[in-house]
């Protein structure tokens, strides 16, 4: 390896002896892409005119105090997930694959690389949770649609780390032919590095949309946390400004409780999937069962980067119940017209916290996706 | 010297047989009275896995194995108390824990543990050279023989890490992908000549191995021994009895009788 993967005590590269050299050829393509001007202009073309990027920076005007989001949920597919599959989808045909593999929970990360497989025409496979197989039926049909096999994953307690397992699992014999396209800035070196470069455009378009319509910084940046991909996108252009940086994660059903998706502030330190990072396990290392209303931050370990950011103390990591959730989902659909992913609520609700306790505060908020995945659930929950 | 090199010694260029299975599967006596089989069948070796809830690196076999014992509520000390237990019992056998890096960082004193209780090596499925430094000095500190894997896409540089940073043997997996019987593996004679070039400890053959003819095969390609899982996980399911596969694998090793 030519970096060295390392987030402070955390990150490396910890994959069976057999998958070293797959990650180091991945390495290689992204820092030689890095550096090529045809690969940039190719990536910026499709992120403008097939994903709609710059997406818009949205003052809200009904909800109380100075909030600003970056609609991610504007993008195509739905979700800040489309920035980096593109990424990747360019990398893994630089590297001569032809098939792509991906692990979902519940399908965003699936839908957004079979977009990516039908556009640049691979053939892919996504590796899904047979529990969120039945439960998610309509974005297996998306993913179907556009071409992508699913594969049910029915190991272990048979949600997304069990198809993150399975992915590896598949990656193990076809990397000669196959790129595992991560979903998310976790998992072993190069991902987290390179899933945070493929995502930094949130926050540098967000930075310049701010000092554009306000003449200055925001006082404090919002994103949920699952994996991590979307605040690490969002905080990348900021880290160095005097703004506070607040990452939001699933508190499920309460911290106090088990049902919770909280790996920063109830995890411990740990090894999964490849990284060196804080885990939710039993005191002898076994995986925990994590809870959230939203799927997309239901996940036992963390992008190795955040849990630097947190041991380092440039950023704050706080929880958001399913309840604050459902209620901040609800306010913006009714004060503002949209629907928001519930994943990206939890931040909304975080920043409406903030927003009452400092009412002058200029706040960014990463609204990562949009809430049509959720909408069914919503009204099963809110009626 | 150590129990594997005392075994190598002993073998005189006969193959090594190594049996795998893993710990408290499906409960603690049961376990313990399949590892006396595995001996008494004729294994030279005795691999066994410490169980994970993730296990990245194995196939159905012997991921269906590891939640069987954690579902029996096993826990890594009665994993120790099981090797404490095979070592008094067979006094000469080596036996070696195969498990997953976040098992080992759980516990502090995971490789004094294992060494306390007469384990002689120590393979972690989730450990390449690249991050294994750190985790072989502890067990050196300890006195466990760290286990490295080599694949045939190892490239030179590890290889020749891997030498320097193990002992016992060298774990050279057969094919690409996870533990199981789904498919044979590919013996490849210039992994073993590559490792031996660079200096590694002796090369056994893993992943695939199910057959008589593989173990032949494998030792062919130069290999000094094999190592056998899914398919004797796969035989005690089936509750056939695990002395007579072992026989019967441990026979195709070579001339029984340069043992004598």
């Amino acid at each position: 390896m030519r970096l060295n993967g390392r987030f402070g005590r955390f990150g490396g590269c910890f994959v069976p002896e057999i998958l070293v050299p797959a990650l180091e050829q991945l390495e290689g393509a992204f820092l030689a892409a890095q550096h090529d001007p045809a690969f940039a202009s190719e990536l910026n073309e499709l992120l403008a005119n097939y994903a709609g990027r710059p997406t818009p920076l949205t003052r809200c005007r009904n909800l109380p105090g100075n909030i600003y989001l970056k609609r991610e949920d504007l993008l195509h597919g739905g979700a800040h997930k489309t920035n980096q599959v593109l990424g990747q989808g360019l990398l893994a045909r630089r590297m001569g694959k032809t098939r792509l593999i991906a692990e979902t929970g519940a399908g965003q990360h699936g839908v957004a690389t079979a977009i990516v497989g039908a556009l640049l025409g691979f053939e892919t496979v996504i590796y899904m949770g047979a529990e969120d197989v039945e439960r998610q039926k309509l974005n297996v049909f998306r993913m179907q649609l556009m071409g992508a096999q699913v594969v049910p994953v029915e190991s272990g307690g048979r949600t997304l780390k069990d198809a993150i397992n399975e992915a590896l699992r598949d990656w193990s014999a076809s990397f000669e032919t196959t790129h595992y396209l991560l979903g998310t800035a976790a998992g072993p070196h190069p991902f987290p590095t390179m899933v945070r470069e493929f995502q930094r455009v949130i926050g540098r378009e967000a930075r310049a949309q701010m000092l554009d319509q306000t003449g200055r910084l925001p006082d404090a940046v919002i994103a949920c946390v699952g994996g991590g991909s979307n605040a690490i996108g969002l905080f990348a252009d900021f880290l160095d400004d005097p703004v506070r940086l607040v990452g939001v994660e699933a508190a499920g059903k309460g911290l106090d409780g088990e049902e919770h998706g909280a790996t920063l502030l109830r995890g411990t330190h740990g090894i999964l999937h490849g990284a060196e990072t804080y885990v939710l396990q039993d005191e002898e290392g076994q995986i925990a069962d994590t809870w959230s209303v939203s799927a997309g931050l239901d996940y036992p370990a963390v992008g190795p980067e955040h849990a630097h950011l947190k041991d380092s103390g440039r950023a704050e990591y706080v929880g958001c119940t399913d309840a604050e959730a459902l209620a901040a989902f609800k306010a913006l659909a009714e004060s503002e017209g949209i629907l928001c992913a519930f994943e990206s609520a939890h931040a909304l609700a975080h920043a409406l916290k903030l927003a009452e306790a400092e009412p002058d505060s200029a706040i960014l908020v990463g609204l990562s996706g949009r809430g049509d995945k959720d909408v069914t659930q919503a009204q099963a929950l809110l009626a | 010297m150590s129990r594997y090199a005392d075994m190598f010694d002993r073998l005189n260029g006969q193959g090594a047989f190594g049996a795998f299975l893993m710990l408290g599967d499906p409960d603690l006596e049961t376990s313990a009275r399949r590892l006396d089989a595995l001996v008494e069948g004729g294994a030279d070796m005795v691999e066994v896995g410490i169980p994970f809830s993730d296990p990245v690196a194995d196939g159905p076999v012997i991921q269906a194995a590891a939640q069987r014992a954690l579902a029996a509520g096993v826990r890594v000390g009665d994993c120790f108390d099981l090797i404490a237990g095979f070592r008094q019992h067979h006094p000469h056998v080596p036996i070696g824990i195969l498990t997953y890096a976040n098992i080992v960082v759980a516990r502090a004193g995971f490789m004094s543990d294992a060494a306390e209780a007469g384990a002689d090596s120590l393979l972690i499925a989730d450990v390449p050279a690249l991050e294994a430094e750190p985790f072989v000095r502890d067990m050196e500190q300890a006195g466990i023989e760290p286990v490295l894997i080599a694949a045939a896409n190892t490239p030179e540089p590890t290889l020749r890490r891997i030498a320097e940073l193990s002992s016992a043997y060298t774990y050279c997996v057969s094919r690409a992908g996870i533990t199981g019987t789904h498919a044979g593996g590919q013996f490849d004679a210039a992994l073993i000549h590559r490792l031996t070039a660079a200096g590694a400890p002796p090369p056994v053959f893993g992943f695939g191995i199910s057959a008589p003819e593989h173990v032949g095969a494998a030792l062919a390609a130069g290999a000094k021994g094999v190592i056998c899982g899914s398919a004797i996980i796969d035989c005690a399911q089936r509750g056939g009895d695990l002395r007579e596969i072992v026989r019967a694998l441990k026979a195709a090793t070579g001339n029984e009788s340069a043992t004598q």
